[in-house]
């Protein structure tokens, strides 16, 4: 968390050094527009991790509820309908998969990695490899400014405050927490450890959907290879931001610094000319940095665990 | 609970230091259009589908030897609809005055380039229009007269097999506004009597992915066993449906064939080809060369950036090298003419 | 331990069978073949896959150590056209294998967990291939005939022809079950995947095991990477490999390896192989929308993991 702190502030000074013309604030918000799906399912995806869990079907969700409401809206239903339908639907695909982890007791990567290619999969047979437009009404929303503020950025710090205040302030919270740190010992505290788990993973979902929406109505149309890389992303800003994936820390702040973090990375890059494929090298090599400071930086000996979320 | 605080802080201080470092300048700059950047060399950015494609490393090829320009090429990792949005948006941002760009949708871009274009920045496309969306850029540069290019893939295939039989087209991505222009063309084509003993049996789409177009290739051959020709009117597509061929060894005078054997043409580009050519896998195929539109796109981009000049339908532009273009409606040029490559002459061509 | 490789051929069995009798042609050699060249790629990558998977680990930076592999190889032979084939085989194994070490140090000295390394490694090693290839791609032009040729020169069986790249392959998985089970080191591996303390106990070093898996899937994924560019002919920096990690950990996922480590088969695995080769296959022939494989793969993951959990009950680990 400090980390990311820290490599924020670094990275803007960089940015204004390398890339001036980056530091115009009309432009970077504009720009945010573009990384608030992706900032959403972060923020829910850091509950997952920190219980414990991973998530990597999000960025699917993301395309399988876009189309879904893209079609609703194009037969003719009107925009709230979509939006709630809309928000069910993410919903619904994240608690199918609490069920499959918490009920059948699978594990979270695996699951996961199955719906991740199960929901694309069921969006790209829903609409094929075209566009399905978005009707007029529903479309600009990132124009829609609350005081020079983009909408789809005002969501995002809405929901960011929000799922603070879920973490650090409630006792479902904690027994996130609880459940990524021991579960066995939270189950024999008396936490609902299955439930939590569905809901986690069914905010997860809830996320999504709000972030197809958004994108959506950004883009004027819905693919199904929206959001694709979406849940890598968002895993990155989590892990960078001070989650350990084998559970039991992180904070929401620190996922959206890292959130700031790559967004100014990508942005300076961008305008920067660096070539796409170096951005992309530049942000893995952001994630491997991130978790080994924080490996170093917890002292803990390393338990000799058995899933890919856990370390050797 | 401290260290969130000074998380907070963090991220507080930062937003603020972004804030106040801000617009005026940079407002001006970009509002002002090109006369401001009179003197200075234009900036040109090429945007093309995806990245390391030999087809759109061909177009960029005819940026060389161009003086008084600075021209770069951004790439997007992956051909989809949307990610070429923030290229966009960054070049803009970073300044530059023309953009040429192949694009990925006919639609998910126009809002980006509009504000490009309302920021001074001038927008042509090269090779894949904004079909149906046209007003949203200022020239499209097409390779060659599109409608040519169906009938001229059909009578190239036609004449190998005797104008008989059955015959399927392997595509790229389903949404793509130059494969379906090509496709339709095609399919007229075919409905005329000279090729009335050829029937379209299936038209497949490789998604101009290596495995996918294998994938479709060799379904073809399985579904169809009496399968004379297979058109493939994409580099990609065409050069996995070699392979395919040649692993499956039933081309004309192959190990395998049974008969007269299949015919595969297409269009790609020579280099790719060489190797199928030479081992007889595959007879002809046709091209353009992708980068008379890349010199073409820069010429006039620098035109109309810093002569502000405008092109109407009918107008006739002379390009230095490329002789007199017209103008045809929607605002679109062609930039040359169709090649056919064959054994004979595919030795004289490296791209 | 038959138990699961019982359950890979029944599934494998049902879709064969379901195919064919929908569709009578996947039953002629040019299917077949078909079904056969696809083999070799998968299988020699979900060898490495499935070590790595032994010790509770993943690696899903394979399809990009395949991509930066085969330009290698590629611009390797580009430069010096006259080099003997077999040499592509070699090169493609020791870049693959640097690679691999890169992660396993990362996962056993750094001890970072794997998933998150080979995230992380994916796009760095992607990013690698594109800075090493300037962003070109490797034309036929540049691959020599030889390498192109064992993709459908081999051994005739009957109406069909058995490639050599599949004998490669076979070998390669051969070798791996010999490993396995005979060898200490493959020993140690599963030992180590099925309970670590007792295994540290034993005097099995976790850190050597680590570095073991994941060199060994980098090198089988740049094996599949030399495979990939005799297979297609071309390969290119972007696309070459994209999703192929997909493809290799549902293959050893059907094949009854547990995917939390300690259990798992080459037999199992190669079923598993074999299965996602027809379902690719049967697919396009069956004229269902290809836009449906990424759905039929989802769903192949998810019924294998589910019936492998409803097989073993046995589960007070935490599932993660």
């Amino acid at each position: 968390m400090r980390f990311s702190a820290i490599l924020l502030v670094i990275a803007a000074a960089l940015a204004a050094i390398f890339s001036p013309r980056i530091l115009d604030i009309h432009y970077l918000l504009d720009k945010s527009t573009l990384f608030t799906g992706t900032g959403l399912v972060a923020l829910a995806m850091t509950l997952v991790i920190i219980s414990g869990n991973i998530d990597l079907s999000v960025g699917s969700n993301v395309a399988l509820t876009g189309c879904v409401a893209a079609k609703l809206l194009q037969a003719g239903y009107p925009p709230i309908a979509v939006v709630l339908l809309g928000l069910l639907t993410g919903t619904f695909l994240g608690a199918l998969n609490g069920v499959m982890v918490a009920g059948f007791r699978l594990p979270s990567f695996l699951v996961t990695l199955g719906t991740m290619a199960a929901y694309r999969g069921a969006a790209q047979a829903m609409v094929g490899a075209n566009s399905v437009k978005v009707p007029e009404g529903f479309t600009g929303i990132q124009r829609q400014l609350l005081a020079l503020v983009p909408a789809p950025v005002v969501v995002f710090i809405v929901m960011a405050i929000l799922t603070g205040l879920l973490l650090h302030r409630t006792v479902f919270g904690r027994w996130v927490v609880s459940i990524g740190t021991n579960e066995s010992a939270s189950r024999y505290a008396g936490v609902p450890v299955e439930r939590t788990k569905i809901v986690t993973f069914a905010l997860a979902g809830l996320m999504a959907g709000l972030a197809a929406l958004m994108e959506i109505s950004q883009l004027e149309v819905a693919r199904f290879d929206l959001a694709k890389g979406m849940e890598l992303d968002a895993i990155t800003m989590a892990v960078v931001g001070g989650c350990a994936i084998t559970g039991g820390k992180g904070t929401i702040g620190g996922t959206v610094s890292a959130l700031i973090l790559v967004m100014l990375m990508k942005t300076a890059m961008g305008v920067a000319n660096v070539k796409a494929e170096y951005q992309l090298t530049a942000i893995g090599v952001l994630l491997l940095l991130a978790v080994l400071v924080s490996r170093l930086d917890s002292h803990q000996p390393a338990k000799p665990g058995k899933s890919p979320t856990k370390a050797a | 609970m401290i260290t969130k605080r000074v998380n907070i802080g963090v991220i507080g201080l930062t937003l603020v230091l972004l804030a106040g470092c801000s617009t005026a300048p940079e407002a001006g700059k970009s509002a002002a259009g090109p006369k401001a950047e009179a003197g200075a060399k234009t900036k040109l950015v090429f945007i093309p589908k995806s990245s390391g494609n030999p087809y759109f490393n061909q177009v960029a090829k005819g940026f060389e030897g161009i003086d008084g320009m600075e021209i770069d090429t951004q790439a997007p990792t992956s051909a989809d609809a949307t990610s070429q949005l923030a290229v966009i948006k960054d070049q803009v941002q970073r300044g530059v005055n023309v953009i040429v760009i192949s694009a990925n949708s006919p639609d998910a871009l126009n809002e980006a380039l509009d504000e490009a274009t309302a920021k001074g920045v001038s927008v042509i496309t090269v090779d894949s229009d904004l079909t149906g969306n046209e007003s949203h850029r200022a020239l499209g540069i097409l390779p060659t007269d599109f409608s040519k290019i169906g009938p001229s893939q059909v009578e190239l295939l036609g004449k190998s097999i005797g104008y008989e039989g059955e015959i399927a087209i392997l595509s790229a991505t389903a949404d793509a506004p130059n494969q379906n222009a090509w496709i339709e063309g095609m399919k007229k084509t075919l409905s005329e009597p000279k090729y009335a003993k050829m029937k379209l049996v299936e038209v497949v789409y490789g998604d101009d992915d290596a495995q996918k177009s294998s994938t479709e290739m060799e379904s073809l051959l399985s579904k169809h066993p009496k399968l004379r020709g297979v058109i493939s009117p994409t580099s990609v597509g065409l050069a996995a449906a070699a392979q395919v061929l040649e692993n499956a060894g039933v081309y004309p005078g192959g190990p395998k064939a049974t008969g007269p054997g299949v015919v595969l043409t297409g269009l790609s580009t020579p280099n790719q080809m060489k190797k199928a050519v030479a081992k007889g896998v595959v007879a002809s195929f046709q091209l353009w060369n992708p980068a008379d539109m890349g010199a073409i796109a820069a010429y006039l981009g620098d035109q109309i950036h810093t002569k502000m000049a405008t092109y109407k339908q009918g107008d006739e532009v002379e390009v230095p090298g490329h002789g007199k273009l017209k103008v045809g409606p929607k605002g679109v040029i062609f930039a040359g003419d169709l090649l056919t490559f064959d054994k004979a002459n595919i030795d004289q061509f490296d791209y | 331990m038959k138990r699961r490789e019982l359950t890979a051929f029944g599934f494998l069995l049902v879709v064969a069978i379901g195919v064919a009798l929908r569709e009578p042609r996947f039953l002629t050699p040019t299917s077949i073949e078909s079904v056969l060249l696809w083999l070799p790629l998968i299988l020699v990558a979900a060898m490495g896959q499935l070590c790595v998977i032994l010790t509770g680990g993943i690696d899903i930076s394979v399809g990009s150590i395949l991509a930066f592999a085969g330009i290698g190889t590629g611009m390797v032979f580009r430069a010096y056209p006259s080099l003997p084939v077999p040499i592509a085989f070699l090169i493609g194994l020791m870049l693959g294998l640097t690679l691999g070490l890169v992660n396993g140090s990362l996962v056993a000295v750094a001890k970072l967990p794997p998933l998150i390394v080979t995230i992380g490694t994916l796009a760095t090693f992607r990013g690698l291939t594109f800075l090493v290839s300037k962003g070109d791609q490797i034309d036929s032009s540049m691959l020599p005939d030889g390498l192109t040729s064992l993709a459908h020169t081999g051994l005739p069986v009957g109406p069909i022809t058995i490639s050599y790249l599949l004998m490669i392959a076979l070998t390669v998985a051969g070798a791996t079950a010999i490993f396995l089970s005979l060898s200490p080191a493959g020993r140690a591996i599963i030992s180590w995947g099925s309970n670590p303390e007792a295994a540290f106990l034993c005097g099995v070093n976790g850190g050597k095991v680590h570095w073991l898996v994941y060199a060994i899937s980098g090198a089988t994924a740049g094996l599949a990477g030399v495979m990939y560019a005799a297979k297609f002919g071309f390969v290119n920096p972007g696309t070459a490999g994209q999703s192929f990690e997909l493809t290799v950990i549902a293959a050893v996922a059907i094949g009854g390896a547990k995917l939390t480590g300690g259990a798992g088969t080459v037999l199992g695995v190669g079923l598993g192989c074999l299965l996602l080769s027809v379902i690719n296959v049967a697919l396009s022939l069956l004229g269902i929308d290809a836009n449906w494989q990424i759905l039929a793969y989802g769903v192949v993951i998810l019924v294998a993991i589910i019936a492998d959990r409803l097989g073993h009950r046995s589960s007070l680990e935490a599932a993660k």
